[in-house]
């Protein structure tokens, strides 16, 4: 009996609402109406990481905060500030966390100079192994 | 030059003890205020009740450490915290909130049912303030002191245990 009305109450249970009851920002899933400044705005947008979920950016993430961002990116991109200007301004906040793209900070240095270390692996062993061909 | 061979097989392990220590002992996903010990950014917030002032940036530095506790009626470790708050609010902390995206009504309602330790509420409706505050999410707290430099910021609810470091962190901002 108490299994049954166990399983009885898990299936009236209902998720926990997480979402609050205003609707999406204005700009959030609205284009510009210049399309030079629109796609100033989704290069950004694709390039500025949701802080809820963590491996999207706000232009593909359904979040809610990712919606205000997304407005606070065409508002101020429409009044005219530079894409640069907003991504430094969002850093100053969350940190290079926040953007997608690379820095050219000690931290990431590694990164740039991975390919070159690469490409000197690579002639090393082709230099190995033309020798070994020619022996 | 035999052991040469076991290179690519020492990587492997190593790259895989790497995934597995990942596994084990996932990283902190939290996203900390770059603002701390830094003033806080200008802003002001219509209020979010007609019964109370609303809040702005020159509220927080009035000379005293006040906690700015950022909230939401449908934020369901909110209705937790605020026990806690009020808890605060009997020592003598002033706390002000910020209601992120929310309703007068929701907000009053939210009130009346867990209680309400706020001095100021600022209504945030686009999470703009929030933003500008480099806070990711509710319920955050930050302490501000006397000349509104952020001091200290709380992610996730400020629960019963965490009572005396937010106390030491606002008799540090004094």
């Amino acid at each position: 009996m108490k299994r049954v009305v166990l399983a009885l109450a898990l299936m009236a249970a209902w998720p926990a609402l997480a979402d609050s009851n205003l609707p999406p920002a204005f700009w959030s899933d609205r284009q510009l109406p210049d399309p030079r400044q629109e796609a100033q705005a989704q290069a950004l947008m694709d390039e500025i990481r949701c802080l809820v979920c963590q491996g999207q950016s706000i232009a593909d993430s359904n979040a809610e905060l990712a919606g205000d961002m997304r407005d606070l990116v065409r508002r101020r991109i429409a009044a005219g500030e530079k894409p640069a200007a907003i991504r430094s301004w969002l850093v100053q906040r969350y940190g290079s966390w926040i953007s997608y793209k690379p820095t050219d900070e000690p931290a990431a240095w590694p990164l740039w100079l991975a390919p070159l270390g690469l490409l000197l692996v690579g002639a090393f062993l082709l230099r190995h192994r033309i020798r070994l061909r020619r022996s | 030059m035999r052991a040469v061979r076991f290179v690519p097989l020492a990587l492997l392990a190593l790259l895989l003890a790497g995934l597995v220590w990942r596994l084990a002992t996932p990283g902190d996903t939290t996203v900390g205020s770059k603002l701390q010990g830094q003033p806080v950014p200008a802003f002001a917030l219509a209020a979010a009740l007609r019964a109370k002032p609303g809040l702005s940036a020159a509220d927080l530095a009035g000379g005293k450490p006040r906690l700015v506790n950022i909230f939401a009626s449908w934020c369901v470790p909110c209705i937790g915290e605020v026990k806690v708050l009020q808890a605060l609010k009997a020592r003598g902390v002033a706390i002000d909130g910020i209601a992120v995206r929310d309703r007068a009504e929701d907000v009053a309602d939210f009130l009346a049912r867990n209680g309400d330790p706020y001095e100021r509420i600022g209504s945030d409706p686009q999470s703009g303030v929030q933003i500008s505050l480099g806070s990711s999410g509710v319920p955050e707290s930050f302490v501000v002191d006397g000349r509104g430099v952020i001091r200290y910021q709380h992610i996730g609810a400020i629960e019963q245990a965490d009572m005396p470091l937010i106390m030491a962190k606002l008799e540090d901002a004094k």
